[in-house]
């Protein structure tokens, strides 16, 4: 038998159910504006299904002096490379340079200027300094469609045989090369 | 104000106010494609795809660069006479199911699309107990006197 007390406090919680819904709400909010804020919330990073997935059929430009590559260079691998999406227009990717620069003895490193005029991509690699050992031009950014780019940098990890083994839409921090990518490396450079 | 021109102010009215609806964000006339039935297409499918830079658009809404990219190759596949799902599924193969704004049926994707279903049922079950219970249950206990007394008190005028 439910008393009129009962009632109330019934009443009372039913009350109280949407301001905790709000809260729950509140509470996820904030956290994923903070999980942006320090870079372990990232909503352009999107989960494109490439990993584990051979290269895709790309032409690219030459940006001349540097050699090319193509899709034949990439599936022919025998060593893992590092295929990285870059623009003298973004800022990111200004700001991931030197992170690439201190890799480039660790890791081959081939380089793709998206939507970029080859003159402002060659001032670019010459300011900031240029970890690539090859390099092509995307200047309509048709092979950034064709791999599932959404944006610069993006980066990718090739196997050999072509095969994509990593992917981020996010800048390379010396955090992501230490804990997650030089092992992953490591690990395919010894079958 | 002669009728003629009233008329023409109020054409040139409905035609401002019918403007929004025609301008998509189609930057450039040039890249719609000459076909008006293939042009129809290529739009209805450009709805159903998720800008990927300012991804609550289509790319039909979006003026971002890539969704102008996208837009283009979905013309170019249309005109190639692909049909809507073979362009969907090039779509869907490079940039995943976040593409879709309209996510397929799938078993991942089962609770979502069976949620409106699932949450009407809920309701009615609700309110079903709900009555229930109230048409079961006792009725109130008669007044005291004290409670009589205080009723005819409030009722006097």
């Amino acid at each position: 038998m439910t008393t009129p007390s009962d009632n109330l406090t019934r009443r009372r919680l039913l009350m109280a159910l949407p301001l905790a819904g709000a809260g729950v709400a509140g509470v996820a909010f904030w956290k994923m504006l903070d999980g942006m804020q320090h870079g372990s919330f990232n909503p352009h990073d999107i989960n494109a299904p490439v990993l584990d997935r051979p290269v895709p059929d790309f032409t690219l430009a030459p940006l001349p002096p540097a050699e090319g590559f193509t899709t034949q260079d990439l599936q022919q691998l025998t060593k893992p490379v590092l295929v990285n999406f870059f623009a003298s227009w973004c800022i990111p990717c200004l700001a991931e340079m030197p992170t690439l620069m201190t890799l480039k003895d660790k890791l081959t490193m081939w380089g793709i200027a998206y939507k970029d005029k080859p003159d402002n991509a060659a001032s670019f690699l010459h300011h900031s300094g240029n970890p690539f050992t090859r390099l092509g031009d995307d200047h309509t950014g048709r092979a950034g469609i064709e791999w599932g780019i959404s944006g610069v940098p993006e980066t990718f990890l090739v196997g050999p045989g072509g095969i994509i083994r990593w992917h981020t839409a996010a800048p390379l921090t010396d955090e992501t090369i230490n804990k997650f990518l030089l092992p992953l490396v490591q690990r395919l450079q010894t079958p | 104000m002669t009728i003629r021109r009233k008329l023409a102010a109020l054409v040139a009215g409905l035609l401002l106010m019918a403007t929004p609806v025609l301008v998509l964000a189609v930057d450039d006339p040039s890249e719609m494609l000459p076909n008006p039935q293939q042009e129809a297409r290529a739009q209805a499918i450009g709805a159903q795809l998720r800008c990927l830079v300012c991804q609550n658009e289509s790319i039909e809404d979006s003026s971002a660069g890539l969704a102008r990219d996208l837009r283009r190759v979905v013309r170019e596949h249309v005109a190639k006479g692909e049909n809507n799902q073979q362009v969907m599924d090039w779509m869907v193969s490079r940039y995943g199911n976040f593409i879709r704004l309209k996510p397929a049926f799938s078993l991942g994707t089962l609770l979502l699309w069976a949620m409106p279903v699932l949450a009407l049922l809920m309701g009615i079950g609700t309110a079903f107990l709900f009555y229930r219970r109230r048409a079961a249950a006792p009725p109130p206990p008669p007044l005291t006197e004290d409670e009589k007394a205080r009723l005819a008190r409030l009722t006097k005028d």
